[in-house]
């Protein structure tokens, strides 16, 4: 049995681990292989392919606009599976995709996970379903065709139900770094430290990535101090919507070395 | 077949709680208390005293001799119409705003469409010193002037919307990320039978004071405590869920809801969701919607800003697939020419809401002995812009 490139990415990586989000469809309807091949290019270790919704409510402003102009740029889930039919061909990163819940039980939960694996994709993660919804009645689908499943939890999330959801994450756990919606600060304060802390101290089952308001280089080192690494999402596609003068190429490697500090 | 809500939080297939991790302590801390306090002495007396001393109810059960002449049946009107505030509205405000102290909250968030509900939660924010934010869709702004005055004179703070479409999916959307960004000290007042579990539960039974008075007054009025049709307008379906409650198992009473069909059912222009939805996941709850093949959801239409919801409350969605609740679609002018007819007969304005469900009666063919009780939930105040333009067409038409 081959193994999931995300476990082959944890168990391989030396250094700190760089996950990028992007909107599927944004900027452009055609950008998101480019945009895939670029991000490995130029240093991210992985990419959280984000299925656009109409009622993105977990999501801020930045990811809430990016989703609107993809679907209107036309974007929609059988298409994005069609557009990437070949990315294997190029990209060799994990691949994830992360969505609501509701588009994915429209084309069907079996449907879907069969075309991610047709697809490449080694994960999934869909924030509005329960995670008990998951485990009664989806993990043995996701098992069936190999696909892993990640969840998130929060620092108000107490350490019982932690140690549930993290014995049903794969690949790595989700750490919502504060609770927010996405990109709704930039900093990271003393009291997510604490809970940092507490969770390096549970010594949970899978790796994690910290997420919600990784920004910029110094963000992302105080994240990757307290775990494998980190997230980054509204900062990106905030970045992809500025630099109009640079190509999509030239946008993505500023954005990484500005993280990778390199 | 049960209409209660399970231990998951569902009606049949419907309902639950599909929220992202980030809402899970704040829906944790309500589903585990609000059953505890709603049902304790101390509660109830509040609860009881504000919906007599400030919301004015009991709300009269009216015989309406005209309009039951006209359609050949027994027509009473459930006045929810009288009630501080203008509607039904007033009765979950007043239920959520003392759960909201009880759980020692700070501040409270609201969405809105039309407006009734905001001032509704406005109005109970006043009452008892509490801050009071409510989203409400920028073009709901625009087009709702005279309740986003109210709310601001009570105290509120009105916060547009310019997400999506910028109307009352959208404001829901904002109320929902504000109380994400504010776990610890917010409320969130729904104003409707939605979102997920245990909002559709808790509103119901607020609202559930509407078919306990029923059936008193029906008693004194009939000599039975409980009708043969029950008609009420449903958008997300709060109104209704209070007036059906204590007949959900009762196989006498047939339950007609009225949705709006808008343009028509099948003109793309619509908002009868129990008709022409699927189901998926909206705020949070599995139910019926109005979506894409995509799974995006739709705007929808009606002339009624109150009833202008792609989805509809859980138990609604349970009411329409298990049968037990009759549906009927009603379009733009249906509802035009109900209100017109109530007021002209009856002397009552009613909001454009209810005349959804006053147009049904063009649709039920009560026999004479029937007692048909629809539910008047709101009066036409905030929708008489509307009225005396139409109105004016159709003089105008006359006229030619």
């Amino acid at each position: 049995m081959t193994i999931n490139r995300i476990d082959q990415l944890f168990r391989e990586r030396k250094g700190e681990i760089l996950s990028v989000y992007v909107t599927a469809g944004y900027p452009g309807l055609n950008d998101t292989g480019r945009l895939l091949e670029a991000l490995q290019e130029y240093g991210a270790d992985m990419v959280e392919i984000g299925i656009p919704f109409s009622d993105p409510l977990a999501d801020g402003p930045v990811i809430q606009q990016s989703s609107q102009v993809a679907l209107r740029n036309g974007m929609k889930l059988d298409l994005l599976f069609s557009q990437l039919k070949e990315i294997r061909a190029t990209v060799e990163i994990p691949l994830l995709l992360m969505g609501y819940l509701n588009p994915v039980l429209q084309m069907g939960m079996e449907e879907f996970l069969s075309r991610c694996k047709d697809t490449g994709i080694d994960g999934v993660i869909i924030p509005d379903l329960p995670p008990a919804e998951y485990e009664t009645r989806y993990r043995e689908l996701f098992r069936s065709y190999g696909i892993y499943y990640s969840l998130l939890i929060t620092p108000h999330t107490d350490n019982e139900r932690i140690d549930r959801i993290a014995a049903l994450s794969e690949g790595f756990l989700y750490l919502v770094a504060e609770a927010s919606t996405t990109g709704a600060r930039d900093s990271v304060g003393d009291h997510q430290k604490e809970y940092f802390q507490r969770l390096r101290e549970m010594n949970l089952p899978v790796p994690g990535l910290i997420g919600f308001g990784i920004s910029n280089r110094e963000t992302f080192l105080t994240a990757c101090s307290y775990a494998r690494g980190a997230i980054i999402g509204s900062a990106f596609i905030r970045a992809l919507g500025e630099n109009n003068a640079l190509t999509l190429e030239e946008r993505v490697e500023k954005f990484i070395r500005g993280i990778r500090g390199a | 077949m049960g209409f209660e809500v399970d231990s998951g939080g569902f009606y049949g297939e419907y309902g639950g709680a599909y929220i992202p991790e980030m809402l899970y302590p704040n829906i944790k801390e309500l589903e585990d208390n609000y059953m505890n306090i709603v049902s304790s002495d101390s509660f109830q007396s509040k609860f009881r005293l504000l919906l007599r001393d400030y919301a004015g109810r009991p709300t009269p059960l009216f015989r309406a001799e005209r309009l039951s002449d006209h359609y050949g049946t027994q027509i009473f009107l459930k006045r929810e119409d009288l009630n501080h505030t203008g509607a039904h509205k007033i009765n979950n405000t007043i239920g959520q705003i003392l759960l909201a102290g009880h759980l020692e909250k700070k501040r409270i968030i609201a969405e809105t469409g039309a407006g009734q509900h905001g001032v509704a939660a406005a109005t109970v924010c006043a009452l008892t010193g509490m801050e009071c934010i409510v989203y409400m869709g920028a073009l709901d702004v625009e087009r709702q002037a005279p309740n986003v005055k109210k709310m601001k004179m009570l105290g509120a703070k009105v916060i547009p919307v310019y997400s999506g479409n910028k109307t009352l999916k959208d404001a829901t959307n904002e109320a929902i990320r504000d109380w994400i960004n504010h776990p610890v000290d917010t409320h969130y007042i729904i104003g409707s039978v939605v979102g997920p579990h245990p909002y559709p539960d808790m509103v119901t039974r607020f609202q559930s004071v509407i078919s306990e008075e029923i059936r008193i007054q029906l008693m004194e009025k009939t000599n039975r405590n409980y009708p043969d049709y029950l008609v009420a307008c449903v958008g997300g379906g709060s109104n209704a869920a209070g007036a059906y409650y204590h007949y959900l198992e009762d196989d006498r009473v047939r339950l007609i809801s009225a949705e709006a069909a808008g343009l028509g059912v099948g003109s793309g222009k619509t908002a009868a969701t129990s008709l022409i939805g699927t189901p998926g996941i909206i705020h949070g709850s599995r139910t019926l919607l109005m979506q894409d093949d995509d799974g995006q959801i739709e705007e929808p239409y009606s002339i009624s800003a109150g009833l202008d919801y792609p989805g509809v409350g859980p138990l609604h969605a349970w009411l329409a697939k298990s049968g037990r609740a009759i549906l009927y679609a009603i379009t733009d002018d249906e509802a035009l020419q109900a209100a017109f007819l109530c007021t002209r007969k009856e002397g009552i304005i009613p909001a454009l809401e209810t005349a959804h469900a006053l147009a049904a009666l063009e649709k039920i063919n009560p026999g004479a002995e029937d007692v048909v009780v629809v539910n008047l939930s709101g009066r036409g105040d905030k929708d008489m812009e509307i009225y005396i333009d139409k109105l004016n067409l159709s003089d105008d038409d006359k006229q030619d």
